[in-house]
């Protein structure tokens, strides 16, 4: 009895944490979203947001994030199949391969893709080299992808592999007793039982694409303003913490109704949460 | 189909790891640009070595993410400790709802929410002020739902019964968790150590939000520096890093794979032996009967 009572006393810490450092600030988004600068309320930052300046900005994040989100699955699913077919030793190997650009920090990474898509970088340099003519490729909205692309792949590849890895052999077995080729069975065992990894891969990669702002800042040179963008210049170049708020509230509420979209699709259980929770431990 | 997957194979990689070569490429470069390679030359590596900036924000860097580690593991693992123990379904499933809101929204927001929180207690009582402690709390708000999130499924794991079996056999509650339970969840508690620990290590958004000015840490020096001007020393420091980073993680897969190996050994054993018990217990039915 006492046990359990001292057991219970442990998360204590953990629960005053949680309600100052995480429930606390949540709610001060929301009164700096709801207030201007003399502490009244006022709503005036979120119909700022309604603006065609700030719903095109929306826009646009949400098109390269998607965009982001869809390159990256179809480059991870293939690569997710390939290495699920291969024998103990490889799959560790190449996830090993596939994990570790992830440990690079993202700021160094995108400033290296800014010397290879530059006027004057390495792509344009072997491109002129054999006489083809230069490319524009940095300042322009594929690049903001490519360097997404590049940033969140492994979080799309995870997931979707840990699935596909974990289908027992025995059902491919008979899927092939039963008469499947290999597309049959791509199509008919494995597509449908690597869903839920195919979910949680699209969650890992929209959420930080869409509300990346250094990526853009690089890569888009500035020209191509993204919602992370705003919130952050909000914040440290303008000083407007009121109208700051009301665009993280606004990204977070966003952010919200999209997971719970997607997790209704997969009505997911509490295992499958925890497998999801393990499988993003296991990227870092 | 072999060779096909090989070509996909081999692509994919050249896309994941061209900026990292390029990174290691241009970092050896004698001249001032991060486009041409002029010649080979270690001028940078000589010149990180004597930036005391650069010093000083690794050395911020690595004792924030020291401390940060150590506090959320110890919350962390407090809190496992204690969420298992509790028996309401819906109370466990709200805290660990609101630990792991960290981790689902995007670092901006959670960046942007602690800074508001500290710019409004700093008007407040106008005696926080940004720098090592606001770092701090910071970090170990973003670490704690990975050490939890190791830490539990080895108290789930764990046999029940042992700590009620040392209890019975003389143990104060509190030997029993430092003798019994503690050694069965020391795994956990150091993967979560390590996962937090090099969490802080990378993180620059929610620093970039809580740091103030006067506490740079290394990311943050990196983003002032790429900032400032276009020269090759970012690629030697990050190349040091990246060597340091791939060695750690090479030996750490390779001591997982051997513990991995035990593991499978002892789980052969464990069904030998009960294969036996089977078959034992299958001839005593037999000569009953």
């Amino acid at each position: 009895m006492k046990r359990t009572f001292l057991q219970r006393c442990a998360a204590a810490p953990h629960l005053v944490w949680c309600a100052l450092f995480i429930i606390a600030p949540l709610f001060f988004v929301a009164y700096y979203a709801f207030t201007d600068s003399s502490g009244a309320f006022s709503t005036e930052n979120i119909q700022r947001f309604f603006t065609a300046e700030y719903l095109s900005i929306l826009l646009n994040s949400v098109c390269l994030a998607l965009i982001a989100t869809v390159v990256c699955l179809i480059i991870a699913y293939p690569l997710a199949y390939i290495i699920s077919r291969m024998g103990d030793k490889g799959q560790r190997m190449m996830m090993l391969l596939i994990m570790i650009p992830l440990w690079m920090n993202f700021l160094i990474t995108t400033y290296s893709w800014m010397t290879i898509l530059q006027d004057t970088g390495i792509i344009n340099s072997i491109l002129s080299f054999f006489g083809l003519g230069t490319l524009n490729m940095i300042n322009t909205p594929g690049a903001i992808v490519v360097g997404m692309v590049f940033c969140y792949l492994p979080y799309m590849v995870l997931p979707i592999y840990s699935v596909m890895a974990g289908i027992d052999k025995s059902l491919l077995e008979a899927s092939r007793d039963l008469g499947c080729g290999t597309l049959g069975q791509l199509t008919g065992v494995i597509m449908p039982m690597s869903v839920s990894g195919v979910v949680s891969g699209i969650t890992m990669v929209f959420v930080p694409s869409i509300s990346t702002f250094y990526i853009s800042q690089k890569l888009g040179g500035g020209k191509i303003q993204l919602i992370g963008d705003s919130i952050e210049s909000q914040f440290i170049s303008y000083n407007n913490y009121h109208f700051g708020a009301a665009l993280s509230l606004v990204l977070m509420i966003l952010i919200l109704i999209s997971t719970a979209i997607m997790n209704y699709f997969t009505d997911e259980d509490e295992k499958g949460r925890e497998k999801r929770d393990t499988q993003r431990r296991a990227l870092k | 189909m072999k060779t096909a997957s090989k070509i996909y194979l081999a692509l994919v990689f050249i896309f994941l790891y061209a900026p990292i070569a390029v990174m290691i490429l241009i970092s050896f470069n004698s001249s001032d640009s991060t486009t041409q390679f002029a010649g080979f030359s270690l001028r940078w590596y000589r010149e990180m070595l004597n930036d005391k900036n650069t010093l000083e924000a690794l050395k911020n860097t690595l004792v924030l993410s020291f401390c940060a580690a150590v506090l959320s593991t110890l919350i962390g693992t407090a809190a496992a400790i204690g969420i298992d123990g509790m028996k309401r379904r819906w109370v466990k499933g709200a805290v660990m709802s609101v630990t792991n809101i960290p981790m689902m929204n995007p670092d901006i927001v959670t960046g942007i929410s602690l800074m508001l929180l500290f710019v409004f207690a700093g008007s407040v009582t106008g005696v926080v002020s940004f720098g090592f402690a606001t770092l701090l709390i910071a970090h170990v708000t973003f670490d704690l739902p990975y050490v939890m999130l190791s830490v539990l499924p080895k108290l789930k794991q764990m046999d029940k019964n042992l700590p009620e079996a040392a209890t019975d056999l003389g143990c104060t509650p509190l030997q029993s968790f430092f003798k019994v339970e503690l050694p069965l969840i020391a795994p956990g508690i150091i993967t979560g150590f390590i996962m937090a620990f090099t969490l802080s290590f990378d993180d620059f958004v929610i620093s970039n939000f809580t740091s103030g000015s006067s506490y740079e840490t290394l990311t943050i020096h990196i983003y002032s520096m790429i900032k400032k001007s276009v020269k090759p020393d970012v690629y030697a420091l990050s190349t040091v890093i990246f060597l340091v980073i791939l060695v750690l993680l090479v030996f750490y897969n390779f001591s997982e794979s051997s513990d991995e190996r035990a593991a499978r050994k002892k789980r052969d054993a464990d069904k030998r032996r009960s294969k036996e018990l089977r078959r034992l217990r299958g001839e005593t039915k037999k000569s009953k009967s």
